[in-house]
């Protein structure tokens, strides 16, 4: 199976993502469609390292996987936090900075 | 004896911060210790003119270094004092007419509670005065011209609670300002062209310079002194400083300020030498403030504004002595000092007859006063019998001579000013003679009024200036005259030729003598055998102007005032409409902006996210774009 395939579904993913980002409210919800972004990068690296056929991306999706999992400690504390003071977990909701 | 001249200056200038901060503890004494810093400063520069006199005339000029003032490379301005024959005349009026003065205001301002502090600036003036005629250089005469003007109008608006004497004070200054900028210009021209401003560098190189640099040095030195000596065009203040307390006008007209013009053109005679355009143009000045005074003299019935009128006239006479070179240097200075004794007199007698009537100054409220007032009387007499030039008086020796000088002018020129200097003789008898005989002869005016006052002689601090006034106006002029002393004393300094009057002397002494008699005997037809009506009757046309100050005032208002006026609100109009326009329509550009940029904030992450997307998406289709070029 060509590797090209992975860079497809890649994109498939990514898209996915993006676009639950954009029209979901559950904060839950957006931040593991952001994760499936995320992903869908890691996938890419690892596709294009494969085809070019050196290791550079495989190390660079270690990175990733590494900063991903400090930010979905740091997103999902966010998100517990917001949820006490708004006893609700929608994004529209914390709207308190807008003029 | 070098080492003295600075305290010449320095004792009033002691006296005047020592009153002027020493507070309410010198309330009491204060006016003494002004009147004796006065005095001391005569007494050291009668010391040094005795001193001068035992020297021959080349080793007189005496000279003091103070202290370097700016020292810059080639700008070296130092505080140096220079005393010699000129300025020992100056020092030896203003600190003698002066300290008479001061003695004079200790009877004049005694009811008045801010006394310590009139002694105060009276001293100042004086300092500013010495600072003035001493300094070896033209930036330290320019500090004591700037200090006299302070002190004027410190002085004439010394009442400022009356509204007028305020204004008069200001228009005092800011005419004077004009004049003090032609000086300033005159500074800078001397530097750029003699590389220097002290006296000796620039005097001793005046003919090496052009001609046109030297016309407009002399220009601007004759702006600066119309100024000071209210000549025309600037003399418009000078009527108005009437507004002060009587001893300030006696200071003013007789001892410092308008004496300083004279001073000043005296002093620069050698730059006017080289340039006869500008001392053509002095003459006329002259001439021109010559009749101007004597006819706004006339029509005055406020007795200060005539006696205004009439130091506007003097003056006149003096500038125009000056500008007809080294025929006149010396007369100029002459009839500067006989003028100095009889003006101050004359001043002093006006207070003493106000200080009796009420502080009445409207003459046609007078009338047969000398009953009542003797003393003020005969010395108030005397000062008019030397002003109107009487033989035998100091006026008629000092103006006999201008008007010799006058004619030895040559060519038409000599004969116009001549008859110009004839006919003000005439007219000067003519309004002294009224001044005269409406306060002290005819009926008694002011009997008979709401608040009739009680004619009495003043106290003898008023009466003992007024006397020792008189015997220099009666004596001044003959001694000066005897052996041409006065002449040979000052020589050294404005140099002296005789003049070549196509009249003999005779001829001219006596057609002075017939024109004061011309003069006197129209002012009796009109003021002494008539009686003189109390309110004053409408006029003709050229008495309505001359009681307007000739129009000057009005003529002020419409070539300077309204002009300047409309510019103002021409200047406001563009600053409101399009300055600010143009700073006000940036703001509020920016403003309605930023109000629909606002918008974009609406505090939802999806649509921030939104935004995120679309502007990744852009860059990308951009690089992309960019690689496929």
């Amino acid at each position: 199976m060509s590797p090209v395939n992975y860079v497809y579904l890649a994109a498939l993913l990514f898209t996915i993502g993006a676009v639950g980002v954009l029209i979901r409210r559950n904060a839950i919800v957006v931040f593991m469609c952001v994760e499936l972004m995320l992903n869908a990068a890691n996938l890419t690296l690892v596709a294009f390292s494969r085809i070019h056929g050196n290791l550079d991306g495989q190390i660079m999706a270690f990175f990733v996987m590494v900063v991903a999992a400090a930010e979905v400690v740091v997103g999902l504390a966010i998100i517990v936090m917001l949820y006490r003071s708004r006893h609700s977990a929608s994004v529209d909701d914390a709207s308190l900075m807008k003029l | 004896m070098e080492s003295l001249i600075g305290l010449l200056v320095g004792f009033p200038l002691l006296g005047a911060a020592v009153l002027l901060c020493g507070g309410k503890r010198l309330e009491k004494t204060g006016h003494w210790l002004g009147v004796v810093l006065a005095g001391a400063s005569f007494v050291l520069g009668a010391v040094l003119f005795f001193d001068m006199l035992g020297k021959s005339a080349d080793e007189r000029a005496l000279h003091q270094h103070l202290f370097s003032w700016v020292p810059v490379e080639s700008f070296q301005a130092d505080v140096a004092f220079q005393l010699d024959q000129l300025a020992m005349t100056f020092v030896l009026l203003i600190t003698g007419v002066g300290t008479l003065i001061h003695i004079y205001s200790v009877g004049y301002m005694e009811h008045d509670e801010r006394r310590r502090r009139f002694f105060g600036y009276l001293n100042l003036f004086l300092a500013a005065m010495l600072l003035l005629v001493l300094a070896d250089n033209y930036l330290l005469l320019y500090v004591g011209w700037e200090g006299v003007g302070l002190a004027s109008y410190l002085l004439i608006g010394f009442w400022q609670h009356k509204p007028s004497a305020a204004v008069a004070a200001k228009k005092a200054f800011l005419v004077n300002r004009v004049g003090d900028a032609g000086l300033a210009i005159a500074i800078f021209l001397m530097f750029t062209t003699f590389g220097s401003f002290a006296f000796a560098p620039v005097l001793s190189n005046a003919t090496e310079a052009g001609e046109g640099k030297l016309t407009a040095i002399g220009l601007m030195l004759l702006l600066a002194a119309c100024g000071k000596s209210a000549q025309v065009p600037l003399q418009s203040w000078l009527g108005d400083a009437m507004e002060g307390p009587t001893p300030v006008s006696a200071l003013i007209h007789a001892a410092t300020m308008v004496t300083a013009g004279v001073y000043l053109i005296t002093r620069s005679g050698a730059i006017f030498n080289a340039a006869p355009d500008a001392q053509t143009v002095v003459v006329v000045v002259g001439a021109v403030t010559l009749l101007y005074g004597a006819i706004v003299g006339c029509a005055k019935d406020d007795i200060k504004k005539a006696l205004a009128g009439s130091t506007m006239s003097q003056i006149g006479y003096m500038v125009l002595a000056a500008g007809l070179g080294p025929i006149g240097y010396a007369f100029a200075i002459m009839h500067l000092v006989t003028h100095g004794f009889f003006k101050a007199g004359l001043f002093l007698g006006a207070g003493s007859v106000m200080h009796g009537m009420n502080d009445e100054v409207d003459m046609r409220r007078y009338g047969g006063l000398r009953k009542y007032m003797p003393v003020t009387f005969v010395t108030f007499g005397l000062g008019y019998l030397a002003i109107i030039g009487f033989p035998g008086l100091s006026g008629f020796f000092s103006k006999d001579q201008i008007i010799e000088a006058a004619f030895a002018k040559g060519g038409t020129q000599g004969w116009i000013l001549g008859a110009v200097t004839l006919l003000g003789a005439a007219i000067t008898a003519y309004y002294m003679t009224r001044v005269m005989l409406m306060t002290f002869f005819g009926e008694e005016r002011w009997r008979g009024q709401a608040n009739e006052p009680h004619p009495h002689e003043s106290p003898k601090s008023m009466t003992i200036p007024m006397i020792v006034l008189a015997f220099g106006s009666v004596f001044a002029g003959g001694l000066f005259k005897i052996g041409e002393s006065f002449v040979h004393w000052l020589e050294p300094v404005t140099q002296f030729e005789h003049g070549h009057s196509p009249l003999s002397a005779p001829v001219v002494t006596g057609a002075t003598v017939v024109t004061m008699l011309i003069g006197v005997g129209a002012a009796w037809l009109q003021y002494g055998r008539r009686p003189v009506p109390a309110e004053a009757p409408r006029g003709s046309l050229l008495t309505r102007a001359a009681r307007r100050d000739l129009l000057q005032d009005d003529l002020n208002h419409v070539a300077l005032v309204l002009p300047g006026e409309y510019l103002t609100r021409g200047l406001v109009y563009v600053d409101n409409k399009v300055v600010d326009g143009a700073v006000n329509g940036t703001a509020a550009a920016f403003g309605g902006l930023s109000g629909r940029t606002r918008r974009l904030q609406n505090g939802f992450v999806r649509s921030y996210a939104v935004s995120m997307f679309g502007g990744a998406a852009i860059l990308v289709a951009a690089t992309l774009l960019m690689r496929a070029v």
